[in-house]
């Protein structure tokens, strides 16, 4: 029920709604982004973002730099028990 | 697929179940977890996690997939609204088959009602646009992840004044359920795996209570294998090291005070209910949400007469200890005999995030008559 699936915004189709097209694995849908644009952040700028949709809004922005500490770390622990084992 | 595949990497994952053996070697002692989360439960049972967790660890499924605790009395409700004349009910499709008191709302539909699986609730919004001599009404449910998509759908039913549509709000809260699972005495657990996607709505200040007043640890984690197999060792390292602390692993979506935007949304439009009814644990108080009065026009609840009645579950159904964890799937009578995915009894046979569908669907049976007897004999010592 609370599945999310990753998505990059790759157009805006409607600026007043707040509805942009994402790119899911080659899928491609309509969504509603007003959970992730503020003055900072406008629809315009959201072009190229990951984001996290669920039931047709994306929820929030994913993060790239803590993905790739999170990808840092798994590979270090990795690494780590390698070392151990051998 | 950028943001899954990196998370799926067997190699790392066998890495992970070796840590966790050793930290559970450390602790020496049978330990239990509880993911509170359906997506989670859903992934463990997918991916075969428990495979490579070492005995002493058992995982309880927690009452976190909203079609489970929803009661059958609402579920009635909403096939009720479904037979009024000119309505289209929308809904997700984890509904269709849940067990109302005599019926689902699959059957409603087979026996003439306009009833619409739908994606999102901004899909059932354009049916009310393209039927306006029709009444749309959406069966809304889902945690605070699902809340704000709705609470925005009504504030965009506002403001294109669309008054042939509203909404049946069965949304519940995550918190009070969690405080009302750790005050229940027959539920002894050494942590949780926080829910990733309602903490990336409400944050990860809100769980302070469990570490404070409670003293579990918990870990907020994200949906893929890794993500986890990182969640758990995490925990274990929180009690090999005697800490108690609110930790995020998925903050790659989880920030400390949630999404803000989605948060305001929902508190402009829903208040909480001074109580609401959960399968399996009772009546939780403040844990639904209902639609604010300044948005009564949308309010199903003020434009349908419904029954409104309580239901008590299937004799033979054990859907509530199952969801406290208090007993295993296999262990209730009817689980994959008289009760199966295609003729569920207990709600969490329906959705693939409960309990009783995740065994059935990916439990292994030498697996569960293995833990079957691990459990007969530490309860007979």
């Amino acid at each position: 029920m609370c599945l999310g699936i990753p998505g990059q915004i790759i157009e805006i189709s409607d600026i007043n709604h707040k509805l942009a097209i994402v790119n899911i694995a080659g899928v491609k849908r309509q969504i509603n982004i007003a959970c992730i644009v503020n003055e900072q952040h406008p629809p315009e700028k959201c072009i190229g973002d990951w984001v996290l949709v669920h039931v047709g809004f994306a929820m929030n922005r994913i993060n790239e730099q803590e993905a790739a500490e999170t990808l840092k770390l798994l590979e270090e622990l990795a690494t780590a028990q390698a070392q151990i084992t051998n | 697929m950028k943001y899954v595949n990196e998370f799926r990497e067997p190699e790392k994952a066998a890495a992970l179940s070796n840590q966790i053996t050793q930290l559970c070697n450390q602790l020496k002692k049978p330990l239990k977890l509880m993911e509170v989360c359906g997506g989670h439960t859903h992934s463990i049972f997918k991916y075969g996690i428990e495979d490579i967790l070492p005995s002493n660890l058992e995982l309880i499924h927690g009452p976190g997939c909203p079609v489970c605790v929803m009661p059958k009395g609402r579920l009635d409700d909403a096939i009720a609204i479904s037979q009024n004349h000119n309505v289209i009910l929308a809904t997700f499709g984890d509904t269709m088959r849940v067990p109302g008191s005599t019926t689902n709302l699959l059957q409603a539909k087979a026996t003439g009602a306009d009833i619409r699986m739908v994606y999102s609730p901004l899909d059932s919004l354009q049916i009310a646009r393209d039927n306006p001599d029709k009444e749309i009404v959406f069966f809304a449910l889902g945690f605070e992840t699902t809340a704000p998509s709705t609470a925005l759908t009504i504030l965009q039913a506002a403001a294109e004044n669309i008054t042939n549509f509203s909404m049946f709000s069965n949304h519940v809260l995550v918190i009070p359920a969690l405080q009302a699972l750790l005050d229940n005495p027959d539920l002894q657990l050494d942590g949780f795996i926080g829910p990733g996607h309602v903490s990336m709505v409400i944050g990860t200040e809100s769980y302070q209570f469990i570490s404070q007043k409670y003293h579990k640890p918990i870990v907020i984690s994200g949906f893929e294998p890794l993500d986890i197999l990182q969640s758990i060792w995490m925990i274990l390292q929180q009690l090999v090291e005697n800490r108690c602390q609110v930790e995020n692993q998925y903050n790659r979506l989880v920030e400390p005070a949630g999404n803000l935007i989605a948060l305001q949304a929902m508190n402009q439009v829903f208040a909480v209910r001074e109580n609401f009814d959960w399968r399996g644990l009772g009546e939780i108080p403040e844990s639904g949400l209902k639609i604010r009065d300044e948005y009564g026009q949308f309010d199903a609840e003020n434009k349908f007469i419904i029954p409104n009645l309580k239901v008590a579950d299937h004799k033979a159904c054990k859907c509530g200890e199952i969801l406290k964890g208090v007993l295993k799937p296999w262990e209730c009578k009817v689980f994959g005999t008289a009760c199966t995915p295609e003729t569920p009894i207990g709600s969490c046979m329906v959705s693939s995030e409960g309990a009783c569908a995740a065994y059935y669907k990916y439990g292994r049976l030498s697996a569960i008559s293995k833990k079957a007897q691990q459990l007969a004999t530490s309860k007979s010592t």
